[in-house]
């Protein structure tokens, strides 16, 4: 197991929390600590939660801390070798048969492979990151497939030999739980559940990432988000709908719609479920009223 | 990591954490132990807490086992014991229940974690399914494969289609010299739907729920993607007990995990349990819906009426069974059964596994028509 105690001058789960933080992300102690070990373990990154809770964020927000590319592989029932590794260029091979004539010409030079996400990071590590998102959306095939490239950093093309990575590039999974995920890819990464910030770490994102935000109404946000949370909805809000809501509601406000009803006319960018939002109607003024302290 | 393997007292807790978490039933690799150890040494360790992150992080538990988790690591690291208490489960609504990898460990006579709430009104207690071979459904797990609908993935395979296959056409070539003398097609290949199988266990329904158990084995068994759960006055996912290949211990398994048999209906409840996860739900994201009750309905229809609305939203098809339908008189003329009607593809028969069988390979084949030929 290669470690490397210090990456980039990050040493610590403090120090990332804080660069995370420059790059407007605010990563509480676990996701820093399972950030800071995926790092210097050299192992993958899983990030797992419901939807809306700042996964692909982070991934973003630490490609950003290490001054690399985010190289993002979104993935999809079916997917499979060529969309994720590499392809060769069937035409232009075609093509070069063709002219070649009589003459000798390597068909399996670098400039008949189309290089996919994990083989661009693989090339390279030092400049890219990887994002592997949503995972439970491929298929078991392709879990198995990736164990190899989680565990090694290596791809096998059959007619090039294996290509390894001059060290171990960063990658990201994140997960939305729609189906569990092997044990053997489990292992080989580093894990962390991201679930609802607690209120007050809520307030600050929201604050954050929506600068137009006052104080208060991102405390009132936050506590009508939660209430909601707590309410049987087909789809509970995530993080990025609580800033989207405080902003919106906040750009009403300003063109003049009073405050509790600036709230409750953009309650589309925080519901988007007709059966949600028939079922939280009726308790809106309960839920909005009980944040007005 | 040398440093720390010279000083085997220090390591000796989290060797036997790790022994603990096995004998409990999480999953930790001898490889995963060892990044355990070696991530506390990164993180210095100066607090407990520094180990506890570093364990979370290396080992994993899935967020329900997080408290089991978390009571273990006292256990071994405070010599603290700590029983992780039992999640109370809103009262009004019937609890959901999936054991995930736990379900494998359950003993008969374990208590059921979530029992705390059972003294409500729930009668709840085990019942022996009767070990009965069936040639009809060795039938139907040979029909079954051919038989389930099928759409098209995002795979592909050869065949005759539209597309051109660029790697076979370059291989022919190859082949021949860099001549092509005809150019190789491809399709996208078809894949299974999921199915989704839904059994009511409610006293009503008492006669039926072992026959319609081991036809769901033979589903799981013969079929890829197939989810079972069982609706009465909970939710409960059979699906990794019926995963079993052994009939008998499949079925022993899932019927030491339903914990409401015979119970009284809750159905629409549980139905809207089953949709407010979103785990869940997505199971029925596209998939034929095999929903088994009698839709006697305790309470008025609403309920029930609203969760179809959203299953039959998700669902590719929804096919509903009961017993009832056995009776050529029958008609649906329960307010739950009229109520749903509009929301189903198909009302059909499902006295016994022979029938269920029958109806679930003809609708499969394509008998999706609108003909309610019982409403």
């Amino acid at each position: 197991m290669a470690v490397r105690r210090s990456i980039l001058g990050i040493d610590g789960p403090e120090p990332l929390a804080r660069s995370l933080r420059d790059a407007q992300y605010i990563a509480d102690e676990g996701l820093a600590t399972a950030a800071y070990l995926a790092l210097a373990l050299g192992k993958p990154l899983l990030l797992e939660g419901a939807p809306g809770v700042g996964k692909t964020e982070a991934a973003k927000a630490l490609a950003s801390v290490l001054g690399r590319d985010l190289v993002r592989l979104q993935c999809y029932e079916g997917i499979d070798a060529s969309a994720a590794m590499y392809e060769w260029n069937f035409p232009r091979q075609m093509l070069a048969i063709r002219q070649a004539g009589d003459a000798y010409v390597n068909l399996y030079a670098d400039e008949y492979l189309v290089a996919r996400p994990m083989l661009q990071v693989l090339q390279a590590p030092r400049d890219r990151i990887l994002l592997i998102d949503e995972i439970d959306r491929s298929d078991h095939e392709f879990e198995a497939f990736l164990l190899e490239f989680l565990s090694d950093f290596t791809i096998s093309i059959p007619e090039r030999g294996t290509i390894r990575a001059p060290e171990r590039p960063v990658v990201i999974l994140t997960s939305n739980r729609t189906r569990e995920l092997h044990e053997a890819l489990r292992r080989r990464c580093v894990y962390h559940w991201i679930g609802y910030p607690d209120p007050a770490l809520e307030a600050q994102i929201v604050m954050m990432r929506a600068s137009i935000v006052a104080q208060d109404t991102a405390y009132r946000v936050v506590a009508a988000v939660g209430k909601m949370r707590a309410q049987p909805l087909a789809k509970p809000p995530g993080v990025a709908e609580t800033v989207e809501w405080a902003e919106a509601a906040t750009l009403l406000n300003e063109q003049g719609v009073p405050w509790p009803r600036a709230f409750a006319r953009a309650i589309g960018v925080v519901l988007k479920d007709q059966d949600d939002l028939a079922f939280i109607a009726p308790r809106l003024d309960a839920i909005l009223m009980g944040t007005a302290a | 990591m040398s440093a720390l393997a010279t000083l085997p007292r220090a390591l000796a807790p989290f060797m036997a954490f790790a022994q603990a978490l096995r004998a409990a039933g999480f999953a930790v690799a001898p490889e995963q132990a060892s990044t355990l150890i070696a991530a506390v040494g990164l993180l210095g360790p100066t607090s407990l807490m520094d180990i506890r992150r570093a364990a979370h992080a290396t080992l994993g538990p899935a967020p329900e086992r997080r408290d089991e988790f978390d009571a273990l690591f006292d256990e071994v690291f405070l010599g603290r014991t700590l029983t992780a208490e039992a999640f109370g489960e809103p009262e009004d609504m019937p609890a959901a229940y999936d054991a995930g990898e736990l379900e494998m460990l359950l003993d008969a006579n374990e208590e059921d974690p979530s029992g705390a709430d059972a003294s409500v009104a729930e009668r709840l207690f085990d019942r022996r399914f009767e070990a009965d071979e069936n040639e009809a459904l060795r039938a139907f797990a040979r029909a079954l494969p051919s038989a389930l609908p099928r759409r098209r993935s995002r795979r592909m395979a050869s065949g005759q289609g539209r597309l051109a296959d660029p790697r076979r056409a370059f291989r022919e070539m190859m082949r021949k010299d860099g001549e092509i003398t005809h150019l190789p097609r491809r399709i996208r290949r078809p894949t299974q739907r999921r199915v989704l199988f839904l059994v009511d266990v409610s006293g009503s329904m008492k006669a039926g729920t072992d026959g319609a158990l081991r036809l769901a084995h033979a589903l799981v068994q013969a079929a890829e993607r197939v989810e079972v759960f069982t609706l009465g006055t909970r939710l409960t996912r059979v699906t990794r007990a019926l995963h079993h290949r052994n009939r008998d211990q499949a079925l022993a398994l899932a019927s030491g995990l339903v914990a409401d048999w015979d119970g009284g209906t809750r159905l629409g409840e549980a139905l809207q349990v089953f949709l407010s996860v979103p785990r869940f739900a997505s199971f029925a994201r596209g998939a034929l819906v095999v929903v088994l009750s009698d839709g006697l309905e305790r309470g008025g229809p609403e309920a029930l009426s609203a969760a179809m609305q959203r299953l039959n939203g998700l669902a590719w098809s929804v096919l509903w069974l009961t017993p009832l339908a056995a009776d050529r008189s029958f008609r649906a003329e329960t307010g739950a059964l009229k109520a749903i009607l509009p929301m189903i593809d198909r009302l059909g028969n499902g006295a016994n596994p022979q029938a269920i069988a029958v109806e679930v390979l003809g609708f499969a084949k394509g008998q999706r028509a609108p003909s309610r030929v019982l409403a």
